[in-house]
């Protein structure tokens, strides 16, 4: 059997899905983080695929994957930075106590 | 002559080096800097003066006003723009010899009047601010620049007033003469404002050149209240020059203003800043005669009465620096007096030339009265004539120096003040016999209670002081002397080949029998005070007492404080800005609150849907997507 496009777009959809929920329904900041890390990667996936399939003489698909791993990669720096402030601040890590900025 | 403008940036400089350095500045480095920057302001002052007269002024036989520097401040249209510059014509080369020489003397002065004071620095920084603002002033090239500094020097004479702002008599002089004359410059402003609509420019070239003709074109049509526009706009400056000036019955601001310290008193109510009003007058003058007549009859008027009016308080007042007050605000009334009888060109304008020649000597004359009186106050501690007595043995020099300024102004010759009153006398004498009279009158007053003044300072007996009464310092000593020598020779200056309403000079003799009538006069003024006053027989009492109705209200100053007050307070604020506050308050204030509240309550209803949860934000996002991708594939 053919590996087609179809197939890939397959995995990256479920990917993105499992990130929307896990973003949603996990109370760990670290899950709610790694969440994102999967949206963000089925979006890379879907880059390359379209590219690979649909325009094989180009690179910029590629390159846009490229940099979205190396942004992902600095902001999941960032963003593990702020979990270990809010939970020294906290001593917690769950999204459901983390309203202050509300006020 | 382009370094005329350093005259004005040095002192502006040390106002902003001694102001801002006040914290690390030693008092006496503060006071050194302020007289050496007053020192090269006056040095360049001289030298602009000598320039100016004797080289680049005249030309073709006419003393011609120079713009030796201007920059574009403010610009409306082609012609109506504002101007900072610098302008030089004979009166204002011979201001800024006034102001630099007196600002000078009192900058020397103080060094010995206010030493040990606090807040010495502060002091220095504002006599240096106001020497900024009043020369800025005089050499102002257009009518905005000049009110801008106008309020410049208000606001420099509030600060000085409310020196001893730990003093509550002290600060209510400083707001009285704040809002007096603020009310005054409103009159000014309308003025302006008036002015420059019919004739589209603030520049004095252009508004006082041929005639005013530009003016008297332009503001031919427009009238109101039966009274033409030009008439309401000269009539509205002469508001904010009678509020400066101190003419009644604007004038409750000046005698009130004696609460700051002394030498303040000498260089800013005396000598410059109050002169401010005829100044303007005279810098507007063509527009006066040309363009409103009648107004020239109106400041005629209103500045006989005022001398007249002040001169008789001065007689009744106990406190010798209300009674110098009431003498600034009376010469003052003169200067204005002349420029009202005045024409134009040659010996028609006498009455302008007279009126600055009155304004130079009378600054030198009075400034030395007000100085000599700090003199005493320093020696006996007290404002009041009942502490002093027989002063003469004690104070010899502060003695010959303030004889020199009382012989002055009550118009003995030959000392300054006789040369210019005369001017005005005979000036006034060609114009109408009435208001001659009158001056005449006044000018016996004035000899009279000068010398009242005079004898109870330094004659009479002694009072039981304290300590002993001691002689100034040198510092207080030299301005003292240096003005009387100047109050002995200004007045031989040929003031008419210098100073004239059209620029050309002219030869202007003393008219003998009208000096002769003045100075009988004076010596007859003089005389009475002798005899009433010089040895204390009770004669001064005794006519007091025939009088004490008439006594007694020239004491209370006729009660116009009294009248101000009735006015401001029981008509204007009861009746008109309390219904205004009010509507204020509730009307104008309520509907904005309503505003504010209503968006605060709507606000605490919709808060609730913040929950600061973002996987709450972020579920809500996701649904409302699909929700949007369903509808879109549906439709």
């Amino acid at each position: 059997m053919m590996i087609s496009m179809e197939h890939y777009l397959i995995v990256s959809s479920i990917m993105f899905f499992v990130g929307i929920y896990g973003f949603i329904a996990r109370k760990n900041l670290l899950a709610v983080l790694i969440s994102i890390e999967l949206i963000l990667n089925s979006v890379e996936i879907n880059f390359s695929v379209f590219n690979r399939y649909l325009y094989p003489e180009h690179m910029e698909g590629l390159f846009f994957s490229l940099f979205g791993i190396a942004i992902s990669a600095a902001e999941t720096a960032v963003a593990i930075a702020i979990i270990i402030n809010v939970y020294r601040l906290a001593n917690n890590i769950d999204v459901r106590h983390i309203d202050k900025m509300k006020h | 002559m382009g370094y005329t403008v350093y005259i004005i940036l040095v002192p502006m400089l040390m106002f902003l080096f001694i102001g801002l350095g006040s914290k690390w500045l030693r008092p006496r480095a503060a006071g050194l800097c302020g007289t050496l920057g007053m020192a090269v302001a006056a040095v360049l002052s001289y030298l602009a003066a000598y320039r100016y007269f004797f080289g680049v002024g005249l030309q073709g036989g006419v003393y011609r006003a120079l713009t030796v520097w201007s920059a574009q401040w403010l610009r409306f249209g082609e012609r109506l723009h504002i101007d900072m510059g610098v302008l030089l014509d004979p009166i204002s080369v011979m201001m800024l010899v006034v102001i630099t020489t007196v600002s000078l003397m009192v900058h020397i002065y103080s060094f010995g009047y206010m030493k040990g004071e606090r807040g010495f620095q502060r002091y220095y920084a504002f006599l240096s601010l106001f020497s900024f603002s009043m020369l800025g002033l005089v050499v102002a090239t257009d009518i905005f620049q000049m009110y801008i500094f106008w309020e410049l020097v208000g606001a420099s004479s509030y600060l000085l007033i409310g020196f001893y702002y730990t003093k509550p008599a002290a600060i209510a002089a400083s707001k009285k003469a704040f809002i007096v004359t603020r009310f005054a410059d409103l009159g000014f402003l309308i003025g302006i404002l008036i002015l420059s609509y019919y004739t589209g420019t603030f520049d004095f070239g252009l508004l006082t050149a041929d005639h005013a003709s530009l003016a008297v074109t332009s503001m031919a049509g427009g009238s109101f209240l039966g009274l033409s526009a030009a008439t309401w706009a000269m009539t509205l400056l002469f508001m904010g020059a009678a509020g400066k000036s101190a003419m009644f019955p604007l004038h409750i601001w000046l005698p009130d203003a004696m609460e700051g310290p002394t030498p303040v008193s000498a260089l800013i109510h005396a000598a410059t800043m109050v002169v401010a009003g005829v100044y303007l007058v005279a810098r507007m003058f063509p527009l006066y005669l040309f363009a409103a007549p009648r107004v020239l009859t109106l400041i005629t008027y209103v500045g006989t009465f005022t001398a007249l009016f002040a001169a008789v308080i001065a007689i009744a007042q106990t406190d010798i620096k209300r009674v110098l007050a009431f003498s600034t605000i009376s010469q003052i009334a003169y200067m204005m007096v002349a420029l009202g009888v005045s024409g134009m060109g040659g010996h028609a304008g006498e009455g302008y030339t007279a009126s600055m020649f009155h304004l130079f000597t009378h600054a030198f004359f009075k400034a030395l009265l007000f100085l000599g009186a700090g003199a005493v106050i320093h020696a006996v501690h007290s404002n009041e004539m009942e502490a002093m007595g027989g002063l003469r043995r004690y104070l010899p020099v502060t003695h010959a120096a303030f004889l020199v300024a009382c012989l002055s102004i009550a118009g003995v010759p030959p000392f300054s003040g006789f040369f210019s009153k005369d001017e005005i006398l005979s000036a006034a004498f060609g114009h109408d016999k009435f208001v001659f009279a009158v001056l005449l009158l006044v000018a016996g007053l004035t000899a009279f209670y000068m010398f009242r003044l005079y004898f109870r300072i330094f004659w009479g007996t002694d009072r039981t002081y304290e300590t002993k009464p001691h002689e100034a310092p040198v510092s207080m000593l030299v301005p003292l002397v240096f003005l009387a020598l100047l109050s002995c020779v200004t007045g031989w200056l040929p003031f008419s080949r210098l100073v004239s309403s059209d620029g050309v000079p002219y030869a202007l003799g003393i008219d003998w029998r009208i000096a002769a009538g003045g100075v009988l006069v004076s010596l007859t003024g003089i005389a009475v005070a002798t005899r009433f006053y010089m040895r204390e027989r009770g004669v001064a009492a005794r006519v007091a007492a025939k009088w004490a109705g008439f006594w007694r209200a020239a004491y209370h100053r006729f009660y116009i404080d009294e009248a101000w007050r009735f006015v401001t307070e029981k008509i204007i604020f009861r009746y008109v800005s309390t219904p205004v506050a009010w509507f204020d308050r509730h009307a104008i204030d309520g509907d904005l609150d309503a505003l504010g509240t209503g968006t605060q309550r709507l606000s605490r209803a919709v808060r609730g849907a913040q929950s600061g949860r973002v996987q709450t934000y972020a579920a809500v996002f996701v649904w409302a997507v699909l929700v949007i991708m369903i509808c879109v594939l549906i439709f």
